[in-house]
C-alpha cells in the first residue's frame, strides 16, 4: 500500500527535487513531515524498487552517441538475439514490440564511429539486420507525468 | 561549459543520490569537492540542460503502468516540428521525438510514448490525441511493448565505466 507521503513523493519531486544541502528536510517542510519520514518513505519506495534513483535524466544526444535500433526477428529466434543485445553494457531498454519490427532498443556509445561498430557486430553477430534511429529532434515538453497512484 | 569534473559529478550521482541528511556532501566527499559545488554544478548541468531533470526516477511498470505504447507517424517535414511540440505538451506523453525515415519499409518520422494502466486507456488518450491535433490523415502504427529484456543504464566509457541513463535515444 501507497501512504499519501508515498504519492506526494512520487508524484511532485520527478522534476525538481531540492538542490539543497538538505533536500529531504525542505520536503519534509513542503511536505508538513518530519524529515525522519521523509527519509524512511524514500527508502521504502527504493527496496520496493518504485523508484529506480533520485538522480538525473540526461538529455539524449547531449554525452556521447545514441540510437534507437529496431530489429525484425522470427519469433523462434527472439530469445537468443534479444539475450546477445542484452549483454552489451552499451544497449538499454531492450523491448519485444507488437509489430514486424520485434525488437527495440537504445544503444549509447562514446562516439558515432563506436556506436556504429557496436550495430555492424549485432548484425553480424544476430545474422539481422538493424535499423538505426537516432533522434534528430527532441519536441517533448516536460510537464511532468504524473501517476495516478490508487491502490 | 561542461568539463571533466562535470562528468566525474554525473557519474557519481547517475546512479542515485544517497537518501540521507546530506546527500550532496556525501557526494562531494566521495570526489574530493565541496558540497556547495557539487550543488551549484548540478544546478548549472541542468539550466544548461544536459541534465534534462533532476529528481525521482520512477519504475513506471512496479507502479502499474504495465501498458506502453509506442506510436510511430508519418508526418509532412514542413509540419513536424508543429505537431510534435503539440503532441509534447500532454502530460500522458512521455517522449516525442522525431527520427529519420527508412523508405518503404518505416516511412514514420515521429514517434511518441504513451505510459497507461491498460491498453484501452493507452488507445484511449491516443484517440483523443489524434483528434486534438489533428492526426487522422497520417500513416501511423502502434506498437505495445510486450517482454521487457533490459532497462537499464548505459556503459559510458568516456570517463569511467558508470552507468549513464539517457532518456531513449
Amino acid at each position: 500500500m501507497l501512504s499519501p507521503l508515498h504519492k506526494q513523493l512520487l508524484n511532485n519531486y520527478q522534476q525538481d527535487f531540492p538542490l539543497s544541502p538538505t533536500p529531504y528536510r525542505d520536503i519534509a517542510g513542503q511536505l508538513g513531515v518530519s524529515e525522519d519520514e521523509v527519509l524512511q518513505a524514500f527508502q521504502e519506495l527504493s527496496e520496493r524498487k518504485l523508484i529506480s534513483r533520485i538522480g538525473p535524466v540526461i538529455a539524449p544526444n547531449s554525452i556521447g552517441s545514441s540510437a534507437l535500433v529496431a530489429m525484425a526477428v522470427p519469433e523462434a529466434d527472439l530469445p537468443r538475439v534479444a539475450e546477445l543485445i542484452s549483454s552489451y553494457p552499451e544497449v538499454n531498454h531492450n523491448y519485444e514490440r507488437e509489430n514486424r519490427f520485434n525488437l527495440w532498443f537504445v544503444a549509447v556509445a562514446d562516439d558515432d564511429q563506436h556506436l556504429r561498430a557496436v550495430i555492424d557486430e549485432i548484425e553480424l553477430r544476430t545474422g539481422y539486420k538493424a535499423m538505426l534511429l537516432p533522434m534528430l529532434a527532441d519536441y517533448y515538453i516536460n510537464l511532468g507525468f504524473e501517476l495516478e497512484l490508487h491502490d | 561549459m561542461t568539463d571533466e569534473l562535470d562528468y566525474r559529478l554525473i557519474a557519481a550521482v547517475q546512479a542515485g543520490l544517497p537518501i540521507a541528511a546530506r546527500p550532496y556532501a556525501e557526494v562531494a566527499e566521495k570526489l574530493g569537492l565541496a558540497e556547495q559545488e557539487v550543488i551549484g554544478r548540478l544546478a548549472c548541468l541542468k539550466s544548461q540542460g544536459l541534465i534534462k531533470r533532476w529528481g525521482v526516477v520512477v519504475k513506471h511498470r512496479q507502479l502499474g503502468y504495465r501498458a506502453n505504447a509506442m506510436i510511430v507517424m508519418d508526418v509532412p517535414d514542413v509540419r513536424i516540428a508543429d505537431i510534435g511540440r503539440q503532441i509534447g505538451r500532454y502530460t500522458f506523453i512521455n517522449l516525442c521525438y522525431q527520427r529519420p525515415r527508412q523508405g518503404d519499409a518505416w516511412p514514420y518520422n515521429l514517434y511518441c510514448m504513451i505510459h497507461g494502466k491498460s491498453r484501452d486507456i493507452v488507445l484511449r488518450q491516443w484517440a483523443e490525441l489524434v483528434d486534438a491535433c489533428g492526426l487522422s490523415d497520417f500513416a501511423c502504427e502502434i506498437l505495445f511493448s510486450r517482454r521487457c529484456f533490459k532497462q537499464r543504464g548505459a556503459l559510458y566509457r568516456q570517463v569511467e565505466p558508470q552507468e549513464l541513463e539517457v532518456c531513449h535515444g
